[in-house]
């Protein structure tokens, strides 16, 4: 498995093509993202980085150009559940208990019981919330809930991860310890990530590359690659790299009139 | 209905034991306070109604509705009537046969329940899955409703008569009649109701259309449906009721309604017991689809906003 993860050529979209409601999302983006690598998504509200991750994820379908993943179609990636998704909101289904919402991929790729009992519980340990599996969501704070959103997104080892300002909600303590963690499992699993956010130091503390898309068609502006290394700890928080790197993502923003 | 959003509760399963024991006290409470304020109108209108001679004061105008025995018997000569045999020389009491009418009715109306659910669900799910279907099917059900029963109902019953099916599945297909319609309407909106999110979710992991209506759509529609069932089930009654009236179906309590209105003068209180007999049914087929629901949908459920 040498080639990459991903690869975007010339995709543009448009919503609603010919009518009154005509939207140009997205005008000849182009990206190759590498197995393994972890790359956000950063730019003004609107300028479309969710189009981008759905159209990853085949949600929606490309008006021109093409998208790979893992040297199949899109269409066929997701048939072939290559990837796994979080949003924003947790989205957990309320009237099902906690490892019963890790197990819902796995149910549906028809696994045993035994087996989706297995992972569940492997998964709430892995994301520190062994003793919770029998709760409802609800019994949840909303920093534990994005967590199992974040389980049930690796319950089935996928090699790609599609997250969606999945911190959005969250305070900003639990936010970076959220960040160090999410960091550590998708390198232990060794998980290709495109994540989406609106924070400059998430961008650059969890990434490999922040691209940096301008709104109105959105077009990519720049990418920008994060010298921090792998294996990064809170510590990377503090280096000058840092926020060296956190500053040309800031001047990048600035630069296409995002306020930042 | 569908934003009546409990208080979130840490411990549910000790808070919702704890708050059906209360609930139930509390309820019981009321129904006795209900029974005693309505006895208490009743034959405080009749008193005060015979103590004023039957009209208004100080002129010639009668009362809404006249307070002497034979209009309005007394409570106490309702509930005696119900332990006095149901006609001179038989050993039955007239409780014991209201109680087999209602069960004969219950049958019925539990019949018509399920068959209207069930065709109700049907009809949500068609129209979920088909926008044209859903295009089709809405006027057609809303025109259903404004048929009146009366009508249908002696048709029904004879085209029953004309095939192997027997008067009850006729009176259950009658009470089905009222009872789809809340079921699909209700049922619509509920299976409609998921976020875009988690039917994307659905989507991302290749779930077929039938998968993500069994795993997603239908608990979903849970806070929805119940409400209309409860309707539903209220609604059977009164449609197996009309349905016995209607079409001379003997042994129910529709059955017994009408015997006792045409010997209302030589007995008025049974005519009485009888209605009450047919509200409690209605009561008792509430209560059934409320405790399911409260089996059945979570306190803590998240619901629309
Ligand atoms: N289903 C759709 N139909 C029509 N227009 C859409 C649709 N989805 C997105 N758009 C439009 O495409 C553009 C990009 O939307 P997108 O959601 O990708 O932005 P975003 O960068 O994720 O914004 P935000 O940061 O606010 O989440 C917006 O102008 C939006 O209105
Ligand atoms: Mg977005």
């Amino acid at each position: 498995m040498s080639g990459p993860a991903i690869v975007i050529r010339s995709v543009d979209k448009t919503f609603n093509p010919g009518t009154r409601g005509e939207v140009a999302a997205l005008e000849t983006v182009d990206l190759t993202v590498a197995p393994g690598e972890f790359v956000s998504l950063i730019g003004p509200s609107g300028c479309g980085k969710s189009t981008v991750l759905r159209l990853i994820a085949d949600l929606v379908a490309p008006t021109a150009g093409e998208i790979e993943v893992f040297g199949k179609s899109a269409h066929q990636a997701r048939l072939d559940r290559d990837y796994g998704m979080a949003f924003q909101s947790a989205g957990l289904f309320s009237w099902r208990k906690v490892a019963r919402n890790i197990e819902l991929p796995l149910e549906l790729m028809g696994w045993s019981k035994a087996d989706r009992e297995a992972r569940s519980a492997e998964m709430l340990a892995m994301v520190r919330l062994a003793e919770f599996g029998k709760h409802y969501p609800w019994q949840l704070s909303g920093g534990m809930q994005q967590r199992i959103a974040i389980a049930r997104a690796l319950s089935f080892k996928p090699r790609l991860l599609l997250m969606d300002e999945p911190f959005g909600a969250l305070d900003e303590m639990t936010r970076e310890h959220m960040q160090s963690e999410l960091l550590s499992l998708v390198s232990d699993l060794g998980t290709t990530v495109v994540f989406v956010t609106h924070s400059i130091s998430e961008a650059t503390f969890l990434s490999d590359r922040v691209v940096v898309l301008s709104p109105r068609p959105g077009r990519i502006h720049e990418i920008i690659d994060v010298p921090l290394g792998s294996g990064r700890t809170d510590d990377a928080r503090e280096e000058p790299a840092f926020f060296a790197c956190s500053t040309e993502i800031r001047e990048s923003l600035r630069a296409i009139g995002a306020a930042a | 209905m569908a934003d009546q959003r409990g208080p979130v509760i840490i411990d549910a399963a000790a808070n919702s034991r704890l708050g059906s024991v209360g609930g139930w006290a509390r309820n019981l409470g009321l129904v006795a306070v209900a029974v005693a304020v309505m006895v208490v109108a009743w034959e405080g209108y009749k008193a005060i109604g015979q103590a004023i001679g039957g009209t208004w004061p100080g002129t010639s105008v009668d009362l809404p509705v006249s307070p002497d025995d034979l209009t309005m018997p007394h409570t106490w000569s309702i509930l005696g009537a119900l332990f006095e045999p149901v006609q001179r020389g038989s050993d039955e009491t007239l409780a014991v046969f209201l109680l087999k009418a209602a069960a004969f009715t219950f049958v019925e109306a539990g019949l018509g329940f399920l068959i209207g659910g069930l065709v109700g669900l049907g009809l949500a799910v068609l129209m979920l899955r088909s926008p044209l279907l859903d295009r089709a099917l809405v006027p057609w059900i809303n025109i259903s409703q404004t048929v009146p029963l009366i009508a249908l109902a002696p048709i029904i019953v004879t085209w029953g008569r004309t095939t192997f099916l027997g008067d009850t599945v006729s009176v259950a297909l009658i009470a089905a009649y009222l009872t789809f319609f809340p079921v699909a309407v209700n049922g619509l909106v509920g299976l409609k109701s998921p976020s875009t999110e988690k039917l994307e979710l659905m989507r991302s992991y290749a779930a077929p259309w039938s998968k993500t209506l069994i795993a997603l759509r239908f608990p979903a529609a849970r806070p929805y449906l119940f409400p209309a069932f409860k309707l539903a089930a209220t609604l059977s009654v009164v449609g197996a009721i009309v349905g016995e009236i209607s079409a001379g179906v003997r042994g129910g309590l529709g059955r017994a309604i009408l015997d006792y209105a045409g010997r209302y003068t030589t007995g008025p209180e049974k005519l009485y017991a009888a209605v009450l007999g047919a509200a409690l049914l209605g009561l008792f087929v509430f209560g059934m689809a409320n405790l399911a629901e409260q089996r059945l949908v979570n306190e803590g459920e998240e619901q629309p906003r």
